[in-house]
């Protein structure tokens, strides 16, 4: 097997609490089921707790790599949150780097307690779309539907983006390896949810197109 | 399914290094794993104390690392193959038994797991912990990826029974917090039982010994030389080669892809780091005129192949060593694949692609634009309450008193998130025996008092023998235990006081309270959360002379979650007025609770219930009274 681009570097950004971790896992176990060498580099312990939290995830058909993707890249970046993801872009994004983001904010406590501003969030979004080559909006939670979990619905999403070489069936099996029996359904459920939103009938999907660079 | 348990041999899974460590251990047929929580080595006896009824392995989490080091050695003592694993400090709180051990020699495989922090990115300090092999002559295995680190840690128990030596295996953050490739082995029938013979003291015939620890250091150098973990990939006759170990192996081989230099240099990949194999080295530097050494924060690699190198000058000729010294790579700090790039450019002379200047400018325009987050308390952490009860006496008190602190979760209380109250961080109990010393400088016209705060979990590790000297001394010191029922900081382990064990199952518990009496010192327990009781409280305490002990006792609420139903609060819109008030915004500006938002349309304090765990304080402190509990009269 090969792969278009070798190794194909993946970085899921979010906040301490989100299940970052757990997002990483079932999209790591994907990619060995297809046969690749997948590394994951992970940040937490004191990070955990509020604080940004990034996972970086590494295929390769050929070899192990290193556990940190290397400056500037980033193929494609998942952001549990819409600053998170921007935050990163400097250290690892490039103007061919592709986007899934969840807009719904999650404000650190120098916002909350006034000493600093959250831009608005379509700002975000628009500075986002000028630095990569594209970014999809997920609207993971719809008015009412508290039950869902950000994380498995983005990685749902990017499942059924096409983004990465892995197929349907090998996030779900990776699923169902990774829940207990009694969170699976739910868990599924969702999953297929962010799915739809992505794939080839989504309609949920916002699509920000990139301003080509010069 | 725990991966770590599957048995299906020759299945390749995603597994956690410590994971990894973990399945090592179990295809060796560990039989007792003893520990004290701490990253990134916590994932270790975790994953054993998951899959230890299946494996018959007992696993404890014990009351702090040289206990667990003892305890593991005595089941090495009694022919049975014992794991222990720790963070980098814990090597040091287990070095005086190291230092004894070596000489006494052990029985069944008894491996001791370093797992060090470079970059300290959960750590008080950033100790390269391969220094305690050298220091006390043990055999040191550095895995490079999470295969290896399965299977040096199942080699590594062989090699300890055959040495009669215990045997350390480093990791680091980027192996044991990393996850990758392993492909499963074997699992082993498991007859052994255990059985004490023999003697082991160390200092007796302390010369003879150190002799035959030398000797056995020879062997281990003997089965190093044939190792597999040791291997050069590159081209035959290459004159650069990068001599590397551990996580620098894959950022190396990165590195020499990312400059095109596959033709030209070579890597000599070292898993056997003390002693080194000597000869193997040589052989394949026998054409070699430059090295650089590519490994994490000490010279450890570099100095002794420079011993090495020095020794063999004749043979080989000279040998330019590029590494920590010449400057080419921090001795501190993580590596990665960018930095070795940098350096092995430099050194080659090669101009390494870089990114585009202008792209980078815009990037970190935006990133002025988008607000800072800090590591904060969770919402209803009861350490907030405890350092705004604390933060607050001190005023009222008025004689600039402080607070010395320790290691835990409420560490992060020297920042915003616990109103910058903790002055003072070392190590493990290093606030109570700061304090200790502070209470006893009266005689040099000292009068600020000082608080030590520690945890449950870290009072039972390391804080009980400093108590007991407050109280000899007569110190002038209040204790305040934080105490939240479980080693939170790590992921909610069980301590002394926990009332279960590693596998969950009930357990006697040692009260604080009861120790601190037995101590003989005043000792008082109170509900942060109760939190006006709780200033009265600490500043009573602070008019009071001698050894006092304060017991914050609340439950973090992640574990108080899964047990009860949390009430849900509000904001009362029409009575809080903003910044009408007075208060300054105290909720969501001051108490910095993350689950207190502030409401820009309608410039008023609003909870985010999506946040908010019903701890209630928040709605004690607001000077109007509106933040009340949903359902409750108002």
């Amino acid at each position: 097997m090969t792969l278009e681009k070798d190794p194909l570097n993946l970085i899921i950004a979010g906040v301490g609490g989100q299940g970052n971790i757990l997002a990483s896992q079932i999209v790591a176990t994907a990619g060995i089921k297809e046969g690749l060498y997948v590394t994951v580099g992970e940040t937490y312990g004191a990070s955990q707790r509020g604080g940004p939290v990034m996972s970086h995830i590494r295929f390769s058909a050929q070899a192990q790599c290193g556990p940190l993707i290397p400056e500037g890249e980033a193929d494609i970046i998942v952001g549990l949150e819409p600053i998170e993801a921007l935050r990163i872009i400097a250290d690892f994004g490039n103007s061919r780097t592709r986007v899934i983001v969840s807009p719904r904010p999650i404000y650190p406590i120098w916002v909350l307690s006034g000493q600093a501003k959250y831009p608005p969030v379509e700002e975000v979004l628009q500075k986002l779309g000028e630095l990569v080559a594209e970014v999809r909006v997920v609207k993971v939670i719809q008015e009412g539907e508290t039950g869902l979990a950000v994380n498995v619905v983005i990685v749902g999403a990017l499942a059924g983006s096409g983004m990465l070489p892995i197929a349907l069936q090998n996030f779900e099996d990776s699923i169902r390896e990774i829940f207990a029996p009694k969170d699976l359904d739910l868990n599924l459920k969702t999953f297929r949810k962010g799915v739809e939103l992505t794939g080839r009938k989504a309609v949920a999907t916002t699509l920000v197109k990139a301003r080509r660079r010069q | 399914m725990v991966t770590i348990e599957l048995n299906q041999p020759g299945k390749t899974v995603l597994m956690m290094g410590d994971e990894a460590i973990a399945r090592g251990a179990i295809e060796a047929g560990v039989d007792f794993c003893a520990s004290y929580p701490g990253t990134p080595a916590t994932e270790i006896p975790e994953s054993l104390a998951r899959v230890a009824d299946r494996f018959n392995i007992y696993v404890e989490w014990s009351t702090n690392e040289i206990v667990a080091f003892e305890a593991a050695t005595a089941a090495s003592l009694a022919g049975l193959r014992a794991l222990v694993a720790m963070k980098q400090n814990g090597v040091n709180v287990c070095s005086d038994f190291l230092m004894t051990v070596n000489l006494a020699g052990t029985n069944g495989g008894l491996v001791l797991v370093a797992a060090d922090d470079p970059s300290a990115i959960s750590s008080s300090n950033e100790q390269d912990s391969r220094n305690y092999a050298r220091y006390a002559d043990l055999p040191l295995l550095e895995p490079a990826d999470f295969q290896e680190a399965k299977e040096m840690t199942k080699w590594a128990f062989e090699l300890s029974e055959k040495l009669g030596l215990p045997c350390i295996l480093r990791s680091v953050t980027r192996i044991s917090h990393s996850r990758g490739n392993v492909k499963l082995g074997e699992l082993p029938e498991k007859k052994r039982t255990a059985k004490f013979e023999g003697v082991y003291i160390s200092g007796a015939f302390v010369a003879a010994q150190h002799a035959a620890l030398h000797q056995k250091l020879e062997q281990a150098r003997e089965e190093f030389e044939a190792s597999r973990f040791n291997f050069y990939v590159g081209p035959k006759k290459a004159k650069f080669v990068i001599v590397t170990s551990g996580s620098g192996w894959l950022y190396s081989r990165e590195a020499v892809a990312a400059l095109g230099l596959e033709g030209k240099v070579g890597i000599l990949k070292i898993g056997t780091t003390w002693p080194l194999p000597e000869k193997f080295i040589i052989d394949h530097l026998k054409n070699v005129t430059e090295v650089f050494v590519v490994e994490e924060v000490d010279p450890f690699l570099e100095q002794n192949l420079k011993i090495l190198l020095a020794e063999q000058a004749k043979t080989l000729g000279p040998i330019e060593v590029y590494g920590a010294k010449s400057g080419h790579r921090p001795p501190y700090g993580e590596l990665n694949r960018d930095k070795v790039t940098t350096a092995l450019a430099s050194i080659k002379g090669l101009q390494p692609r870089t990114r585009d200047e202008k792209y980078i400018e815009k990037a970190k325009e935006a990133l002025t634009y988008i607000p800072p987050r800090m590591p904060t308390f969770c919402t209803g952490c009861p350490h907030r309450a405890s350092l705004w009860a604390i933060k607050s006496a001190l005023k009222l008190d008025g004689r600039d008193g402080f607070v010395t602190g320790d290691i835990g979760c409420y560490s992060i209380g020297a920042g915003p998130a616990g109103f910058f109250q903790l002055k003072t961080i070392h190590c493990m109990g290093g606030g109570i025996g700061l304090a200790n010393g502070f209470g006893k400088l009266e005689k040099f016209a000292f009068n600020q008092p000082v608080i030590a705060v520690c945890g449950d979990s870290t009072f039972y590790h390391a804080s009980i023998p400093a108590l007991i000297n407050a109280r000899v001394n007569n110190s002038n010191v209040l204790m305040v235990v934080l105490d939240n029922g479980g080693t939170a900081m790590t992921g909610f382990q069980p301590h002394p006081g926990s009332g279960f064990d590693a596998l969950g199952r009930p357990a006697p518990t040692v009260e604080i309270e009861n120790i601190c009496k037995a101590i003989g010192v005043e000792v008082r327990v109170r509900d942060p959360f109760e939190i006006s009781q709780a200033v009265q409280d600490i500043y009573d305490m602070l008019q009071e002379n001698g050894p006092r002990v304060m017991v914050f006792r609340r439950r973090c609420f992640r574990i108080e979650a899964k047990e009860k139903l949390q009430k849900k609060y509000y904001v009362d819109q029409t009575k809080c007025i903003g910044d009408d008030c007075g208060c300054a915004r105290f909720c969501s500006r001051v108490f910095n609770c993350p689950g207190i938002i502030w409401d820009q349309d309608a410039q008023r304090a609003k909870i985010d219930e999506m946040v908010c765990t019903g701890c209630g304080v928040c709605a004690t402190l607001c000077p109007r009274g509106a933040i009340i509990v949903r359902g409750a009269a108002s």
